[in-house]
């Protein structure tokens, strides 16, 4: 095999070669010659092609994402912000939190149990590199219909994936999401978020530092899996009659990852590490080029040490290799036997593979010959960047003018009972048990709160109680009708359900799941978006620290829906103050806080009964959503509060009805003076939540409303004892919508959790 | 007293198992698997995970660890040891108990809080139970369908030595809802459950499972 060295370029300068085909624009690689003053290596050309991919170089979004940075609330939580593996907040107590959602959705519509487990193993690796403990993991998913035949493909196989990699990994799952929506066949999205603690002092970051240490590549061994998986599939859309990409999807193994985690947090803890990178997308090619450009700037690599499970892989191949399991560690040449002796105490395998300089170039050999010489940052940082165009849509103010007012609405007590019964076992609705019980959410025994609550909450710190808190949200068809409001409504939903766990809303991370940026209408829905989020997050005080953005989400022509996934991190002084979503005994007295208008644009009940998706989206307050983030942190730091529960899809009877669920005792209910019955129950308004008081603690409640002015509704009344009165058999539970209809807990257990493994059976 | 609790590579509630026993007012002793020094321990947990990636078979790989030939023998010679999920399938493999965990007949794992039965208060690590006794503690495992030939299920029945049995539900397909069995002399107890997950209010569905750790310190104090 003859290899492509610098020599050879030099000596054979027109040689032709496939750019095309590794992704690369014509000015894309002429930029690359320019940079090199020769034409690339084919080695090169493999490194600058996958780190300039739209997934490595968010060249597509770069432009807009700078907004996070720009319009960045005062903090002084935030200890390490955009730009490295995850961001880093101060959560108090010596302690910090790292947290990061990132997509894999294409790799999952590919091959669903790998993609899904990878991306769960990637993340996990990102919070690891930046010395994090983790402590717990989401996944917020997206399918087409729930009858549709590609989900029953795809779903099992996700969600298996999801749970045989984190089960095996020992960490819980502690929440996320599980939507429907036809867009998303063809397209169905696997985002994964991963939390992390250590102390302050054990923060590290992905840089070479100090001339003369050690490049220590450790971990699995380097295979023929995810060659080009990050440039070929996150690039291209999904076209029917393509070619298979089957092979470029990359294989987990959760064994592996766990003595990884356990290996790295050891010799992290042992001083023996300078700087540390985990290797996902782009492999050695991104690990080593951000390395060397975050630190001294130059690094040497002998790239024929690199410990394979194939041998017959190619130089270009080992450097484009997406093999999960791996991490990189910058070691001073005294700490090495030390921190070889740790790798080998956990069955890890460890190599060193180069050797940090200042020479400002990362060189490559091959079995003596150079392969690589290229300035580290315009791989890692200096990729294209493209201002691409964009312009609102000719059909949105078609799409926002069909509002769902002329939607025939239910009005008598039958039709209103029988609306109800069909969204709670409606697929978005339902209860998603078929998919959270295949995850272990007790491992590790600090799981506080998880799935179907607001939000997961862990237990950081034993001694003292300290937590943290997160919830992911986001409502697709809102950010189709209008992607500024859509945003803000995802992360007001996200902020909201923290602060109904009594945790107080700190940081965001986000995943922009959209389809292709080469389309001007779709640029203009992510644009809208970020601009959306980033002003949300500057008005609620709370800071993005990272993200990820995945694009190219189509089929054809067909987008999906514009799904910015916002996850908010949140933190309380003592887990034994969490509020939950189970109320307490009879006579505690249900509130509704906020305001409820008439709003079904891009309502769950437009969408399930109707099939309509047009007009505005609720009306988005943030000054609202922070007062009554404010309301329900006091209301649990001071004892008021016996239960909470936030109001979003489906309305006031889905969040009733999720509460009686979950506390196995009815409860009577009204709507407030002035409400009609079905406005009360399914408008989607944002800025509410549903408040659970002890008697004796009402008049201090209401009063702190009253005093901040936020309207505080009393609807209900905790009551076990309904049912002889409304005809059932004694101790029967029931939710009475007082005066208009009775339904037994039995009854809408049943239509809610059978929903799913119907479909799935 | 001393109770150590067994890490293989892949072991994931050590650190829950260890709670357990702190929550329960006894000394946790960490046991790493590639040594064979029982550290002079008064009872063994073998915890929960995928040790060795459940490859091969689920326990199958652990079972030739050094600290097993040492367990095997001091269990043999009356140490309290108890397998919980993944170290009930490493009994199994060892031969301590009888009987295999295979796959759940549902094919999924399965993560829920499951309804059990106490059916023997005789061993070591149940005795502060009531007979008949229903607690409620968390159930993790895609692996946990209890099998065994007939004549050995029998013997096991004929015999006391069901510790505890699914109730309401069977979650995975064992056979005769067999949760948790025990040997012949009651030191050796496998459970295919997580009491060591139910010892908190704060982070279990109850506090039901302490009983397990609360009993082997009795059985020591009594026998002491």
């Amino acid at each position: 095999m003859s290899i492509d060295t610098v020599q050879h370029a030099i000596d054979d300068p027109d040689h032709e070669q496939p750019y095309p085909e590794l992704g690369l624009k014509p000015d894309e690689y002429q930029r690359i010659r320019d940079i090199l003053g020769r034409r690339p290596t084919s080695s090169e050309l493999a490194m600058y092609s996958v780190m300039w991919s739209e997934h490595c170089s968010y060249k597509s979004s770069k432009v807009h994402l700078r907004q996070f940075g720009e319009k960045k609330p005062e903090t002084d939580a935030l200890l390490v912000g955009i730009g490295e593996n995850a961001g880093v907040v101060d959560i108090g107590e010596g302690w910090a939190v790292t947290f990061k959602v990132e997509s894999h959705n294409h790799p999952s519509y590919v091959e669903p149990y790998q993609g899904a487990a990878t991306g769960v193993g990637g993340i996990v690796r990102d919070i690891l590199s930046m010395g994090a403990r983790p402590l717990a993991v989401m996944d917020p998913l997206r399918f087409g219909p729930l009858d549709a035949p590609d989900t029953r493909r795809v779903l099992p196989g996700i969600v298996a994936g999801v749970g045989g990699y984190g089960n095996c990994l020992g960490l819980p799952n502690i929440g996320g999401e599980v939507v429907f929506d036809e867009t998303y066949l063809g397209n169905p999205l696997v985002n994964a978020l991963c939390v992390g603690a250590m102390r302050h002092e054990d923060i590290h970051l992905a840089s070479a530092k100090g001339v003369g240490n050690l490049v220590v590549l450790y971990g699995a061994r380097t295979g023929g899996d995810g060659i080009g998986g990050v440039s070929v599939l996150a690039s291209e859309t999904f076209d029917e009659g393509g070619p298979t990409k089957r092979p470029s999807v990359q294989v987990g193994d959760p064994f592996m990852e766990k003595l990884l985690i356990e290996a790295t947090l050891e010799v992290l803890h042992s001083g023996l590490v300078e700087g540390i990178q985990d290797l996902g997308g782009a492999g050695i090619s991104c690990a080593t080029s951000e390395l060397a450009s975050n630190g001294e700037g130059g690094m040497h690599v002998w790239l024929d040490r690199v410990l394979l499970r194939d041998p017959t892989l190619s130089p270009e191949e080992i450097l484009m290799s997406e093999s999960q399991e791996r991490m990189c560690a910058i070691v001073k040449p005294e700490n090495l036997a030390a921190f070889e002796a740790l790798c080998t105490k956990w069955d890890v395998e460890a190599i060193v593979i180069g050797e940090v300089n200042d020479s400002g170039r990362l060189t490559v050999d091959w079995h003596g010959e150079r392969i690589v010489d290229v300035p580290p940052r315009t791989v890692a940082h200096e990729g294209p960047v493209y201002e691409r165009p964009y312009h609102r849509p000719a059909w949105q103010d078609t799409l926002q003018g069909d509002a769902p007012s002329g939607l025939a609405r239910p009005t008598s007590p039958e039709e209103l009972r029988s609306t109800l019964i069909d969204l709670v076992g409606s697929p978005n609705l339902a209860s998603k048990s078929w998919v959270t019980s295949q995850y272990d959410r007790y491992v590790l025994g600090n799981t506080v709160l998880a799935q179907p609550e607001d939000v997961g909450m862990v237990r950081v710190d034993e001694e003292t109680g300290l937590g943290v808190a997160i919830s992911t949200d986001c409502n697709g068809r809102f950010a189709k009708l209008d992607p500024y409001a859509g945003a803000q409504l995802a992360l007001a939903e996200s902020y909201r359900n923290v602060a109904a766990s009594g945790a107080v809303p700190l940081a965001v991370t986000n995943c922009l799941n959209f389809g292709s940026p080469e389309d001007p209408e779709v640029m203009w829905q992510f644009a809208e978006a970020t601009r959306g989020l980033a002003d949300g997050c500057l008005a609620l005080g709370i800071p993005v620290t990272g993200g990820n953005v995945s694009f190219y989400n189509q089929t054809g022509d067909t987008a999906i829906l514009p799904t910015p996934v916002v996850g908010v991190l949140g933190v309380i002084d003592d887990v034994d103050r969490r509020t939950p979503m189970v109320w307490g005994p009879d006579g505690e007295l249900i509130y509704l806080l906020g305001d409820t208008r008439d709003e079904f644009g891009g309502s769950e009940w437009a969408h399930h009964v109707h099939g309509h998706l047009g007009g505005l989206p609720p009306a988005v307050d943030l000054d609202r959503e922070r007062l009554l983030g404010e309301i329900l942190v006091a209301g649990s730091r001071d004892g008021m509060l016996t239960a909470a529960h936030d109001v979003s899809d489906g309305g006031v009877a889905q969040a009733l009805v999720e509460m009686a669920l979950r506390s196995g005792v009815g409860a009577r209910f009204w709507a407030p003076e002035g409400l009609d019955a079905f406005t009360f129950l399914f408008s989607e308004s944002a800025g509410r939540a549903i408040v659970v008081v002890p008697r004796s603690e009402e008049l201090r409640f209401t009063e702190m409303c009253a005093a901040r002015q936020l309207p505080a509704h009393r609807i209900g009344v905790v009551d076990s004892g309904l049912a002889a009165d409304a005809g059932f058999e004694p101790g029967t539970q029931v939710l009475q919508y007082t005066d208009v209809f009775t339904v037994p807990l039995s009854e809408l257990r049943e239509v809610h959790e059978r929903t799913l493994p119907e479909a799935l059976a | 007293m001393r109770i150590g609790v067994v890490t293989f590579p892949g072991t994931l509630d050590d650190q829950d198992a260890s709670r357990a026993v702190r929550v329960a007012g006894a000394e946790a002793v960490t046991l790493w698997h590639g040594d064979d020094d029982l550290k002079s321990v008064d009872a063994v947990v073998l915890p929960g995970g995928f040790s060795y990636g459940d490859y091969l078979r689920c326990g199958a790989i652990s079972r030739f660890a050094p600290v097993m030939r040492a367990l095997v023998d001091a269990a043999n010679g009356g140490l309290p040891v108890l397998g919980i999920c993944n170290g009930f399938q490493i009994l199994c493999e060892s031969h301590l108990l009888p009987g295999a965990l295979t796959r759940n007949d549902s094919l999924h794992f399965v993560c829920r809080d499951q309804r059990l039965r106490i059916e023997d208060t005789t061993s070591m690590w149940t005795r502060d139970y009531a007979p008949g006794q229903e607690i409620v503690i968390p159930l993790k495992n895609g692996e946990g369908c209890f099998v065994a030939n007939e004549t050995t299920l029998d013997e096991l029945e004929g015999e006391g030595r069901v510790i505890a049995r699914y109730v309401d539900v069977n979650p995975n397909g064992s056979r005769r809802d067999i949760a948790g069995i025990r040997n012949a002399r009651g030191n050796v107890v496998g459970l295919m459950p997580h009491p060591e997950h139910a010892v908190e209010p704060l982070t279990g569905p109850s506090t039901d499972g302490l009983g397990f750790f609360t009993s082997v310190l009795n059985s020591l104090v009594s026998a002491s």
